[in-house]
């Protein structure tokens, strides 16, 4: 079912240059209806550029931007996007019950500001000035805003930043009904744990290039690593120059493994150590993932270089 | 259903509205700028129109003209430029040109705020003229005082602007006021400048002040006697240049 008419937005060769910074190189990037495409990398990697290319914030270099199969720039395109950046000083001294009128006004077939109350959780905030509301509330009239108008893609930039875990919970709640509802959304966060739960597609960008792209399973599949931990009495340097073993180091009573297939090692173990208690087996998650494709990446860089 | 909200045609004057609203409200909500703008012209006029005029009411007029013109600058100037400096750094100005809001309304909704501030310094500054000072003026006086305040503040909040983009909102006060001071004082705007070293007089019309300053005082009888029309000019010149070098600054800086 995913053919081009799901496409909302996307990036086509778009590449941006800032001096002898190449901040984009030619990256291709399409978002889907009723899809949370996580942009992950690290800092400078280029998701912020790629974010501002499609808000039309910026202007590509070479390639092109679309939202909605128009320019970014187009005023009547964005009227279909809501945007929550990671940092927004709003106006301290305006009332949250102000600032939401304020950008409903934006939109022609916004919420009403009671449904943006209820979707954002700001139940007796309306008339408080957003100065003196708490981090986490302020992040939250920030999701109001950016849900207001009734988009059809919403950016998300670090949405969770500041949240305690109970609030975090709600937010993702909050946009996974609008996504089942049939919005696309671009996510970029530091919290992988956040890509992991929301995502339907994961883009890691790595120095302006995509280097991996696909669902949360196929990109953890890219580390086929197992974590093993146990209290044993087995010596860590022994387990290290097992077959199959990366890495072994003790951390206090416990042995930590990392290792590429947990079974074999685990067999070994309990034959070393009848002893052997507390034993659990983690499969990688998408912060080795992320870690491992982005480190892969500085690999063939330094091979590039020293072909060169 | 959100997904089939289709891409309609929307009229913005609510946006425009809006804006303009917000941006009044939190300025007027601000003591940090409301004090010192509307407060300073309203106390150097009563000290130095009202208590210390020894001059049979003269100083009083000279002086409505020229504290009017001094308080619109600072409006204009500090309206704009530290909210542009502050917005800029904090991320505002970013979020709102990804938002669909409409071209120009951000400058226009504070364009309004400065013209409101405006208003409220040239008639607190009126009243005390015609109560405690004992001004009298014919009407139409009073009105062209007025109008001469409402729009005069347009070129300063374009230099505003080109500050609030050239700078960050820590560095945007104390640069305005380095500007702000001793151009109201080299533009008569505190004493006549005749009363001042005569080649400050020979320079001043080199300071957007002094223009601003000439216009109100001609309504009073006080100006220096150089026609309306280059006073206007010099203006509508200094607003124009302006407006562009911030636009430029301020879209070359994402």
């Amino acid at each position: 079912m995913r053919d081009d008419d799901d496409v909302l937005a996307c990036l086509r060769r778009a590449g941006k240059q800032y001096g002898k910074l190449r901040a984009l190189e030619g990256l291709d990037l399409s978002l889907r209806a009723g899809q949370v495409t996580a942009l992950l990398g690290a800092n400078g990697a280029g998701k912020t550029t790629a974010i501002g290319l499609l808000l039309g914030l910026l202007r590509a270099d070479s390639g092109s931007a679309a939202l909605f199969g128009r320019d970014p720039r187009e005023l009547s395109a964005r009227r279909g996007i809501g945007v929550m950046l990671q940092s927004a000083g709003l106006p301290e001294r305006l009332r949250v019950g102000e600032l939401l009128a304020q950008a409903c006004s934006y939109y022609p077939h916004a919420r009403s500001v009671a449904d943006c109350v209820a979707l954002a959780g700001l139940d007796g905030l309306l008339d408080r000035r957003y100065g003196m509301l708490s981090g986490g509330q302020q992040r939250r009239v920030q999701f109001a805003i950016a849900v207001c108008g009734r988009p059809r893609l919403l950016f998300l930039d670090e949405p969770t930043t500041g949240l305690d875990i109970d609030a975090r919970q709600k937010l993702w709640q909050a946009i996974r009904e609008l996504v089942a509802q049939g919005c696309g959304v671009l996510l970029t966060t530091h919290y992988l744990e956040e890509a992991e739960a929301l995502s339907d597609r994961v883009v890691v960008l790595d120095r302006g290039k995509l280097v991996a792209e696909g669902s949360v399973r196929e990109i953890r599949a890219h580390v086929a690593q197992r974590r093993v931990r146990c209290i044993t009495a087995v010596d860590a340097s022994d387990v290290a120059r097992w077959p199959g073993v990366r890495e072994a180091v003790r951390d206090g009573e416990y042995l930590r493994i990392v290792a590429e297939a947990a079974e074999p090692v685990v067999r070994r173990l309990l034959d070393a150590d009848p002893h052997l208690h507390e034993l659990e087996v983690q499969r990688a998650g998408l912060a080795d993932a992320f870690l491992e494709l982005t480190r892969n990446s500085d690999d063939t860089n330094i091979q590039h270089k020293e072909a060169a | 259903m959100s997904a089939i909200v289709p891409l309609s045609a929307h009229s913005p004057w609510r946006s425009y509205l809006q804006e303009a609203k917000c941006e009044a409200l939190r300025m007027l909500r601000e003591p940090a700028f409301c004090l010192p703008v509307i407060g300073f012209p309203v106390l150097f006029y009563l000290l130095f129109g009202v208590l210390l005029d020894k001059g049979e009411g003269k100083a009083a007029q000279y002086l409505l003209a020229t504290y009017g013109a001094f308080g619109v600058i600072g409006a204009g100037l500090f309206g704009f430029g530290v909210t542009i400096a502050v917005d800029r750094e904090k991320g505002l100005l970013r979020l709102k040109r990804a938002l669909p809001v409409p071209p120009g309304a951000l400058l226009l909704a504070k364009m309004v705020m400065a013209m409101l501030f405006a208003a409220i310094i040239s008639l607190v500054l009126a009243v005390i003229a015609a109560t405690v000072a004992g001004v009298t003026l014919e009407p139409s006086q009073w009105l062209r005082l007025l109008l001469i305040d409402v729009l005069g503040v347009l070129p300063f909040c374009a230099i505003g602007l080109y500050v609030g983009a050239l700078v960050g909102g820590n560095a945007a006060p104390a640069l305005l006021n380095m500007l702000y001071l001793p151009m109201a004082f080299l533009s008569g705007l505190w004493l006549p400048l005749t009363l001042l070293p005569g080649i400050l007089s020979t320079i001043a019309p080199l300071w957007p002040a002094y223009h601003l300053g000439q216009l109100a005082l001609k309504v009073v009888g006080f100006d220096m006697g150089q026609p309306i029309a280059m006073h206007v000019a010099v203006l509508i010149g200094i607003a124009a240049l302006f407006f562009v070098l911030a636009q430029r600054r301020l879209s070359a800086a994402e």
